[in-house]
């Protein structure tokens, strides 16, 4: 089953690696010239045409799009003009940082927005509703990279609590746990924060629905404590369809870590991102464009599973 | 707006609905009215340099302060978010148009022009939109033009399926039936019956989309990858004070993104209300 959904995932996979080498075939963007840099203003005319047969820049659009799609099959992704190292290594190096920072900001968003959608669940209309819910609107409206600077302003420049930005300290040659951990806490903090209001919204409306449904009327008929009817009834039900929408939540946490990453100097995948737009570094932005579109089919896919997982109803060939 | 599960009753209810509408409206005139009506009546130079004054933090003479080169940061709000709501007013409208064509012509022509343009739709919306929007501003060089196409090449997609399943509906009613079996042709079932009614539908994803339009704006412009620096958007106002904040003045960072965050609720408080008039009984989706 899951092997099919995957194979479905392919040719989405394979649609948009040629529109990114469409899409650049159309923009002005030369290669040669990204390649060459400022030495291709002082080059031959010669020499240009040269490189350009080097590059492969003079076949056509299909004949590039397929070269790059057989070596990337077979490992090589090309080499980073900005990073001066093959894009594999690029990937290798910093994947690992972007899911830590991923990881934890996605389980403050999941543990926090869950407890407050409960405690406003609880009485809705009543005061923590209506102040956790203007505060959820109003953090939703708010620009990721806005609040990660707020946050810097407060715990770094005011507090001088945190460390605003990097992995290590500056001067610091090795990588030790516990700087990776102090310099993690803020950039996870302000991610976790930035995907909070919308599990926030799903939780309180899911549980304040399921309190008025049958089973938790009967929960509270068998004479249950308040505090198990909620965690273990309302919860439990009003959770089912916000599971099965995280993995849908990929697309967002990627959105939120490019301005997230960029304003914290993390060493990650998507501050790479941003480094290669502002280069025109194609071969390392192609590739971590189609990165991101397998994180999304991996995570609808993953939000497919869990539907299946948590509803026997659901029947996977639907 | 999210679905208020608690809601008042009769009057209370007309009271609080018509509360959020005036409040979102008085705020919208207000912000509109500011960014049409200062720029040309106040004769203000947003650029006026006064190195004696720079880094003021809020006062009489300057309500949000001044910049590090001693610019007034009211003014240059003004004219950020002149810029910011210009451009997502357009790009707004642009994927607006282009939404609404593929939606329209993918539900109406129906088979496999229908199938063909879901699939790209469904391609296109398993990239990132941001990263789609920073692709494409990279390889078209950063300008005012790239990043309406690249707002444009990223939020036709949800006015497509809204506006396709509209169409789809539409389409079983009789009164297209009747227009069909009198002789109309196609394209004047299309324009004539099916055109008006996902109006209202197309009209209200536009609204919605004006704020994140905005959004996607600002953070390209934050990215360094928006709108030069002479057509400083509310973006890139957060990102020139940057500098300023590490030492820290907060006040170049802050106005800046409360401008962003108030018309945004403001659109929302208005689009949840109109929706909530029109449909009272529907659960609303979570929209912002």
């Amino acid at each position: 089953m899951a092997g099919r959904r995957t194979l479905s995932a392919a040719p989405v996979l394979l649609a948009v690696t040629f529109g990114v080498f469409a899409l650049a075939a159309l923009s002005p963007f030369d290669p040669v010239k990204a390649y060459a840099g400022t030495a291709g203003l002082t080059a031959s005319q010669a020499e240009l045409d040269q490189l350009r047969i080097n590059l492969g820049a003079d076949q056509p659009l299909v004949a590039r799009w397929w070269d790059w799609l057989t070596s990337a099959l077979t490992g090589d992704l090309g080499t980073s003009a900005v990073m001066r190292q093959p894009v594999t290594d690029v990937i290798a190096e910093r994947l690992g940082w972007s899911t830590l920072l991923a990881a934890c900001a996605f389980t403050i968003a999941v543990l926090a927005g869950t407890a407050l959608g409960v405690l406003a669940a609880r009485r809705p209309g009543g005061p923590p509703d209506r102040a956790v819910s203007a505060l959820a609107y109003t953090l939703e409206a708010a620009p990721a990279f806005w609040l990660a600077l707020l946050a810097i302003w407060f715990f770094s420049v005011r507090l001088g609590a945190l460390p605003s930005g990097g992995l290590t300290d500056a001067g610091s040659d090795t990588v030790t746990a516990a700087q990776v951990a102090s310099h993690l806490v803020l950039p996870a903090l302000v991610l976790g924060v930035s995907q909070l209001p919308w599990f926030y919204l799903y939780v309180r409306q899911g549980v304040a629905d399921a309190l008025g449904e049958d089973p938790v009327r009967g929960a509270r008929a068998r004479g249950l404590a308040e505090r198990r009817v909620l965690l273990g009834h309302a919860l439990r039900s009003g959770m089912l369809p916000m599971l099965t929408l995280i993995g849908s939540r990929v697309p967002e946490l990627i959105t939120g870590a490019l301005l997230v990453e960029t304003v914290f100097s993390w060493p990650g995948i998507a501050a790479a991102t941003v480094q290669a737009a502002t280069a025109v570094d194609f071969p390392l932005l192609a590739a971590l464009t189609v990165l991101a579109t397998a994180a999304v089919l991996a995570g609808n896919l993953l939000s497919d599973l869990l539907y299946g997982l948590a509803d026997p109803r659901v029947g996977f060939d639907g | 707006m999210a679905e208020t599960i608690w809601r008042p009753q009769g009057r209370a209810r007309r009271s609080t609905r018509a509360l959020r509408v005036r409040t979102s409206a008085a705020v919208l005139a207000v912000v509109v009215s500011a960014v049409l009506i200062v720029p040309p009546l106040a004769q203000l130079d947003q650029q006026a340099v006064d190195l004696a004054a720079k880094l003021q933090p809020p006062s009489w003479a300057h309500p949000f302060g001044t910049d590090d080169v001693g610019r007034d940061l009211l003014l240059r709000c003004v004219y950020g978010l002149r810029v910011s709501l210009l451009v997502g007013l357009v790009a707004a409208l642009a994927a607006t148009v282009i939404g609404t064509a593929v939606g329209a012509a993918a539900g109406a022509l129906g088979g496999r022009t229908d199938r063909l343009a879901m699939r790209a739709v469904d391609t296109l919306s398993s990239v990132p939109h941001l990263l789609l929007g920073v692709f494409v501003v990279a390889v078209f060089r950063p300008g005012v033009w790239p990043v309406v196409a690249s707002v444009a090449a990223t939020h036709w997609l949800s006015t497509a399926r809204i506006v396709r399943a509209e169409v789809l509906s539409l389409r079983g009613r009789p009164y297209i039936d009747a227009a069909v079996s009198g002789g109309a042709s196609r394209w004047r079932v299309a324009v004539r019956h099916l055109v008006p009614g996902i109006l209202p539908q197309a009209g209200l994803a536009a609204v919605l989309m004006i704020p994140h339009a905005m959004w996607h704006e600002s953070a390209l412009s934050f990215l360094g990858l928006g709108l030069p620096a002479h057509q400083a958007s509310l973006g890139g106002l957060v990102q020139g004070g940057r500098g300023s904040l590490l030492a820290g003045h907060w006040w170049p960072t802050l106005f800046p993104g409360r401008l962003l965050i108030v018309p945004t609720l403001a659109v929302a408080g208005l689009a949840g209300a109109w929706r909530e008039r029109r449909n009272p009984r529907r659960r609303s989706e979570l929209t912002l």
